[in-house]
Order: C-alpha cells, then structure tokens, then sequence
C-alpha cells in the first residue's frame, strides 16, 4: 500500500514539523515550530486544567456525600452512561447557540464531559468501602463529616484518582475540537489542513497523544501512590477493580 | 445558445417562511414536521456504533483470552490499546486518511481502536476477579483448562464484560458524531449541517444519547438473560 | 394545525399571484423579482437515456456548506434524470479535501470555485488572479487540464466574500460604504471567519497587508450567527447569503480595491469520466447552468438556511422550476 509507506515517511516529517517552521500548504506565512506548537499546548492545557479542576470541584464533594449516605445509586450509573454517549460537538454547538464563543462555551463543554467518570468511581469508590469499618468508627462516636474526611474519603482515593484519569485524558482528548468555538488549542492544525497540511495534523495528533498519554501515566502513578499498602496486596474475590491489579511482589509497597 | 427559457426559478420575499426556524431557534414545530430528516442519519449512526463494538468485542476477546494464558501480555497489550486511546479521535479520523480513504472505513478503524482498551480491560478483570476457590473447584472436578476458561470463568466474568461493553457503547454513541471528519454520515454529520440551528442540534444531539440508552438496555437485558444466577449489577 | 393551514394559504397566494404575474407579465430573461411558473419550453427538458444506466456509478461531490450541497444535488439529479446511476458524497470538507478525492478518483466530479481552485490547488498568488471571471475561469481549465481534470463552463454567477455587518454597526461606524472607508475609520472592528481563513494570504493575511484591517479575528463559521450574537462586528459573509437580501438587518461593503477574486463555479470532471459520460451529458450538465444567476443562488440558499428546506429537495424544485425537469 503506497498509502502506508508515504504515511511511515509523512511521520518523519511531522516530527519535524514539530521543531522547526515551514511554510504553509496556502502559502505565504511560516507554520509550525515549537513556539507556535507551544502555544496551543499552552491554550490546550489551560482549557483542559481547568475544566478538569471545576469538574472535580463540583463532582466529588457531592458524590462523596451521595455515597456516605447511600443514595444516588441511580444517579451513578445514569450520568455515567448517558454522559459518556453525549457527542462533544453536540454540546458544543449547543453552547454556541447559548454562550457563544470562546474560554467559556469550551470549558464548559469540557466540564460537563468531565463529571460523569468523576461522580461514578467518586460514589462506587466510597459504597466499597467495608461496611464494618465505617461502622466501627461511628461506634466510637465520629460524626458523618469525620467518616467522610477520616476513613470513607482515604480508602475512596483510589477509585476517585481513577475517575480524575479517565476524565483528565476525556478531558484532553476533547479539547482538540475547541477551534472550533475559536480558542486554538493544538485541534487548530488538524481542523485546518489546507493551513497545516497532512504533515501538521500528524505534528499536532502526535503531541496531543504524547501528552495525554503523560497525563494518563501521570493519574496512574498518583492513583497508586495514593493506594494504601493493605489494599495493594489484598484481593478479596468479589471486588471490582478500575484498573488491572499489577503484578504484585511483596515488598513493594 | 439556448432560446430565452420560459420557466424561472420562483424567488420568494426574503427572509425565511417560518419565522422560528429562520431566526435559528428551537421550534417543536419545526421538529415535528422535519423529524423524519434524521431518520437516515440515526441509522448511520447504529452503523457506527454496532459495527465498531462489534469488532472491537472480537479482537478484546481474542487478546483476553491469550493474556489469560500468557500473564505476561497483559501489560504490553494494555500499554498498545492506551496509546490507540490516548489519540484523540478526530486526529485518528483524519490520519487514516491515507491509509484507509474518506468513509466509513476510516471512521470504524478509529472507533474500533478505542473500544479495545475498556472491553479488553473489563474482560482480563472479570476472569481476574473468579475466585480462586471456584476455579480450583472446577479444575478438581477434571475440567481441562479450555472448559474452565469457558464454562466457569467467562460465565463469572460476564457482569464485568457487560459493564465494558456498555461503556464501550455509550463511548462510541459520542465519538461516532465526529466519524463526519473522517467522510462518514452519522448524527454529527446533521449537527454540523446546520451547527446554529437550535432545533436541529438538540435533535440530533438527543437522538445520540437516546440511541445510547436504548443500546444500555439492550446490553442489560441481554446480560440479565445469559446469567440467570445473577442479579446483574446496574 | 394552525401553521400548516397557513403554510397552505400562503402557498395558494403565492400560486395566484405569480400566475397572474405571468398573464401579464413580459419574458425578458434578466433577473427581475417577479417570476413565473408556466411549464418548460421545447427542448429544455432533459431526456432520459436507459443507455446510460449501465454506464456504472457516477460519484458527485461536493464541500461541506449550503450552496455545495445544492449544487451537488443539482448535478446529481439532473445526471439521474438522463439515467445514470448516481453516489452522492456530498460534506467532504473543505477544497482540500475535495481535490484529493477528484484527483485520486474516489469521486468522479464536484463544483469548484475558480478563483479557489488558482489559489489553493495552482499556487496563484491572491494578486496575480486575473480579475476578469472568464480569463480566471480560462486559467483554471487550463491547470485543471494538466491534471487530468476537465473544468465544465463557468457559471453565471459569482460568490465571491463580502464583508458585512449589522445595519446598526454600519451605522455606529458612520455608514461607510467601502471597505477602506470602513477599516479606515474603524480599525477596532473585530472580524469573523471559517478557521482556514486566519493563516491565509487570501484571506485574513490579505486583508491586514492590503486593506490596513488591525482588528482582531474571530475563528468561526457562523458568519450571520456571529452578528446576531454580537461575537463579532463584521463577518466574511458569500454574496449569495440569502441574509444579504435583508437589507434592513445587515449592510455590505464594497471590495473597492478587488482584493477577492472572482469565484465562479465550475464543474470539475475526471477526464475518464467525460468520456464514459459523453459529450451530450456535458453538454447538458451545461445548460442546466444557465438558471444559475445570483439571485436565484440567493433564493436556493435562502430555501435551505432560512426555510430550512433540505437541499435534496431545493435542488429538484430548481431543476423543476426551471423546466429542466418534470
């Protein structure tokens, strides 16, 4: 396939569409290069990062004390399934229609594409906690907020750092429509290919994708940092899990 | 040179005939007597979405089932299908361009792509998660490996594979709106027709979360009927 | 229902108006307001060939906004009314796009703008574009010949970009009638346009280094949306936007130094399909043309974008209207 092998060759040259400018495909001004690249980074995580911060702002307080007090099992799974399946460009045009352009019609869209991943594994998290732990220490006389911040919140974490990964790389990976509401994130190169060409949408995917499998890695690392010892080795048969156990060696902690 | 043509086109007064759609806004008029525009479209989109699962259910099992044996694959297979998911999909829309063309082709290669991350995922987990004990169980009473794997474990595993199934499904009702980039139809295609249209983008945009609820039922009640012994867990 | 009764009315008034219009109305073919529906004279009509059914599939397409679509609809039916099997891949993109699959023969044949086609497929310079439409529509088929593409007559019409903007704008900015007039008096104006239009010489770059334009750029497509929702003063409207005809709501100004060049249609065919199509499609393929003046343009993207009418259909009331068909 002539298609494939151009392909292998177009990736050496978006590589270098990356570092150093070049002219436009229309011609007539310089394109690509770090500096211009840098820039929609910097818009496309500016978006991302605070889409995400909102999100989690108002997400997991709330489904913290939904799972507290056992309610809202409905609402988990409901908003999961049906948030996941809104399309992107929907509620964006939407937003047009309403907000108009700019920041806010795309972190708007973004935080609503955000929550749902957030109030599922927030709530799933905290329903899992034993029973008999969150029992014990009303025993001993805690108040609701203290189980929630004491006991239920530490032993959620790790389900909740689950939810803020795969809303963080949701997130992210969304973000590259925003051009189209006019705040250029690195989607302004894969939207305007008679600009950029194919060489730089293959540059700008391969940077999206370098960073969000860093933010993916990134909420990997901190979710097992924030998984206590006890919970990492043991595997009680009937838990439900949101990432693969890794291989366990006793000493790892 | 033709002769000086007798039949004109009819020019109207300006403006739009209806003053709710003309104004771009939302119009259950409007909607009512043009629903039918979304019909072929709706279609396209389960196009996208029960294809794409489909095959992407296909190829997780098939990697699931070789990991089960080879522990070891897990993580390399993982490690691939998260780099396919951390591309965003209308980037992989137009990068198959080349390779697989304008269509349907390059939309499905792409949504493909991102289910075999959750459903391969949900699988390895669920045959993870069968308890030692049954599983020894099964193997004392002379089952051979293959007979475990399908007669006990998979069974076990079906809640978890189901809930990546739906996950996958409600996942690929959304990024199936963008299939337009890649030259597919779909619902995404008759958003941005008209993308200020009021009416039209809350009707296209419904009909994809609908779509996403019916298929979330149907997963359901599929998985209520295959495991009898379970109440399926919502 | 109450709208649906009155649709009827208004269709039925208008039925009687325009007949009595044609009663006693004259035939003189330049575009007037008043029109008239009697049927097609001899020898318009387009006759169907079965000889032609199985001549194989001819793909049309077309680029991804109203007026393509219409287009395409209207070469599409208009090659089924002679009896061709006809795929539509209408919502290609942008030209881009389009180019590629002409080129690459995933489709047989779509409309292209000619003074697009020299800038971003011929890499003429926005100021070397001849500014007469027929010796820019000859330059065109001439480089289009090169690649194997034959570039049908260009239309009557012309939908070259026009700055608008809302009559109260126009009117806050001292009702100037030109486009220098209006940056030079207002250079803090803000500006919307497609996204493609913020990097090219053609475009947003061109109008900074050639008009003075300093203000600030807005990347979108909602052109008249952008008005009415205040995200931008001024917009790259087409000049067949049936908006246009609203006089009272919005204002054009005029391209005094012709900075955009002309952009009549032209319909591009692979070589390889003239000849399975022969020389009398072509030749019909051209006729059905001569109905496209700019206001009828206006009044088929007005069926589509204010009356909400599908373009499948506004293509085959023209081709009807027209008397090119049944």
């Amino acid at each position: 396939m002539t298609g494939t092998l151009a392909f292998l060759g177009d990736f050496g040259q978006a590589i270098e569409f990356i570092f150093k400018e070049r002219e436009s495909v229309s011609g007539g001004v310089q394109i690509g290069g770090i500096p211009e690249l840098a820039g929609f980074a910097a818009t496309h995580m500016i978006v991302s990062i605070a889409a995400l911060a909102i999100a989690a702002a108002l997400a997991i307080p709330l489904s913290l004390w939904l799972g507290h007090i056992g309610r809202g099992d409905f609402l988990a799974t409901a908003t999961s399934n049906v948030g996941r399946a809104v399309p992107s460009l929907a509620l964006l045009a939407f937003f047009i229609s309403f907000i108009g352009l700019g920041y806010t019609n795309v972190i708007a869209v973004l935080v609503l594409l955000a929550i749902p991943p957030l109030i599922t594994n927030t709530y799933v998290g905290v329903r899992q906690v034993d029973r008999e732990t969150v029992d014990a220490a009303r025993g001993q006389g805690m108040t609701g907020m203290e189980i929630v911040r004491r006991i239920e919140l530490p032993l959620a974490l790790p389900s909740i750092f689950g939810g803020l990964r795969t809303s963080a790389v949701n997130v992210v990976a969304t973000a590259t429509i925003a051009p189209l509401a006019n705040v250029q994130t690195l989607g302004e190169p894969i939207i305007t290919p008679q600009t950029y060409g194919f060489v730089g949408q293959l540059g700008a995917a391969i940077v999206v994708a370098v960073i969000t499998l860093t933010v993916d890695f990134a909420f990997a690392r901190l979710q097992r940092a924030v998984t206590p010892a006890g919970l990492k080795l043991a595997q009680p048969a009937r838990r439900r899990r949101f990432s693969l156990p890794t291989r366990r060696r006793p000493e790892s902690a | 040179m033709n002769l000086l043509p007798l039949a004109q086109l009819q020019i109207q007064k300006p403006g739009g005939a209806d003053a709710c759609a003309a104004s771009n806004g939302f119009c259950p008029d409007w909607i009512a007597h043009n629903i039918d525009r979304y019909w072929n479209p709706l279609l396209e989109h389960v196009y996208l979405t029960v294809v794409p699962v489909a095959i992407g259910f296909a190829i997780s099992m098939a990697l699931a089932i070789l990991a089960h044996r080879r522990r070891w694959l897990t993580g390399p297979i993982l490690t691939i299908t998260g780099i396919f998911f951390a591309i965003p999909s209308v980037a992989a829309f137009f990068l198959l361009q080349p390779i697989t063309g304008l269509g349907y082709t390059t939309a499905i290669v792409a949504l493909v792509s991102y289910t075999l991350l959750i459903i391969f995922r949900n699988i390895t987990t669920g045959l993870r998660n069968v308890p030692v004990e049954t599983r020894d169980a099964a193997v004392g009473q002379g089952l051979t490996d293959r007979q475990v794997l399908f007669r006990v474990e998979l069974p076990m595993a079906v809640p978890e594979i189901m809930a990546g199934l739906r996950i996958a499904t409600s996942t690929t009702v959304g990024l199936a709106a963008l299939a337009v980039f890649a030259g597919a139809g779909g619902l995404g295609s008759e958003i941005l027709i008209d993308k200020y249209f009021k009416s039209n983008v809350v009707v296209a945009g419904g009909l994809a979360v609908l779509l996403a609820a019916v298929f979330d039922l149907l997963i359901l009640t599929v998985q209520r009927a295959i495991t009898p012994w379970q109440r399926a867990r919502g | 229902m109450i709208s649906s009764h009155r649709r009827i009315l208004a269709a039925l008034a208008t039925m009687c108006l325009t007949l009595a219009l044609a009663a006693c109305g004259d035939d003189n073919s330049s575009d007037s307001g008043s029109s008239s529906t009697t049927p097609a004279s001899e020898g318009k009509a387009i006759a169907s060939d079965p000889a032609n059914a199985s001549k194989g599939t001819i793909t049309v397409g077309s680029k991804n906004f109203t007026e393509q679509f219409i287009l395409g609809e209207i070469y599409a039916q208009t090659l089924e009314a002679q009896g061709f099997k006809v795929k539509r891949r209408l919502n290609l993109g942008s030209e881009q796009v389009a180019y590629k699959a002409l080129t690459g023969g995933s489709i047989d044949m779509y409309p292209e703008y000619t003074g697009t086609a020299l800038t971003s497929f011929f890499g003429v310079k926005t100021k070397d574009v001849p500014k007469d439409p027929d010796a820019a529509y000859e330059q065109a088929k001439a480089d289009y010949a090169k690649k194997g593409i034959t570039a049908l007559a260009r239309t009557p019409f012309q939908n070259t970009f026009i700055i608008a903007s809302t009559k109260a704008t126009a009117e806050k900015a001292g009702n100037p009638k030109t486009v220098s007039e209006l940056f030079s008096k207002n250079p803090k104006l803000s500006i919307s346009g497609f996204p493609e239009c913020r990097q090219r010489q053609d475009c947003l770059l061109g109008l900074r280094s050639v008009y003075g334009f300093k203000g600030k750029f807005v990347s979108s497509d909602g052109k008249f949306n952008d008005l009415d929702g205040g995200q931008s003063d001024l917009t790259l409207a087409f000049s067949t936007d049936p908006q246009l005809a609203l006089t009272d709501k919005y204002t054009a100004y005029e391209d005094d130094k012709k900075f955009f060049p002309p952009y009549n249609i032209s319909l591009g065919i692979t070589d390889k399909t003239v000849k399975t199509i022969g020389p009398k499609t072509v030749d019909t393929l051209e006729a059905v043309q001569e109905g496209m003046t700019e206001e009828a343009m206006r009044e088929l993207n007005r069926r589509v974008e204010l009356d909400k009418q599908e373009p499948k259909k506004v293509a085959a009331a023209y081709l009807k209207e027209e008397g090119f068909v049944e």
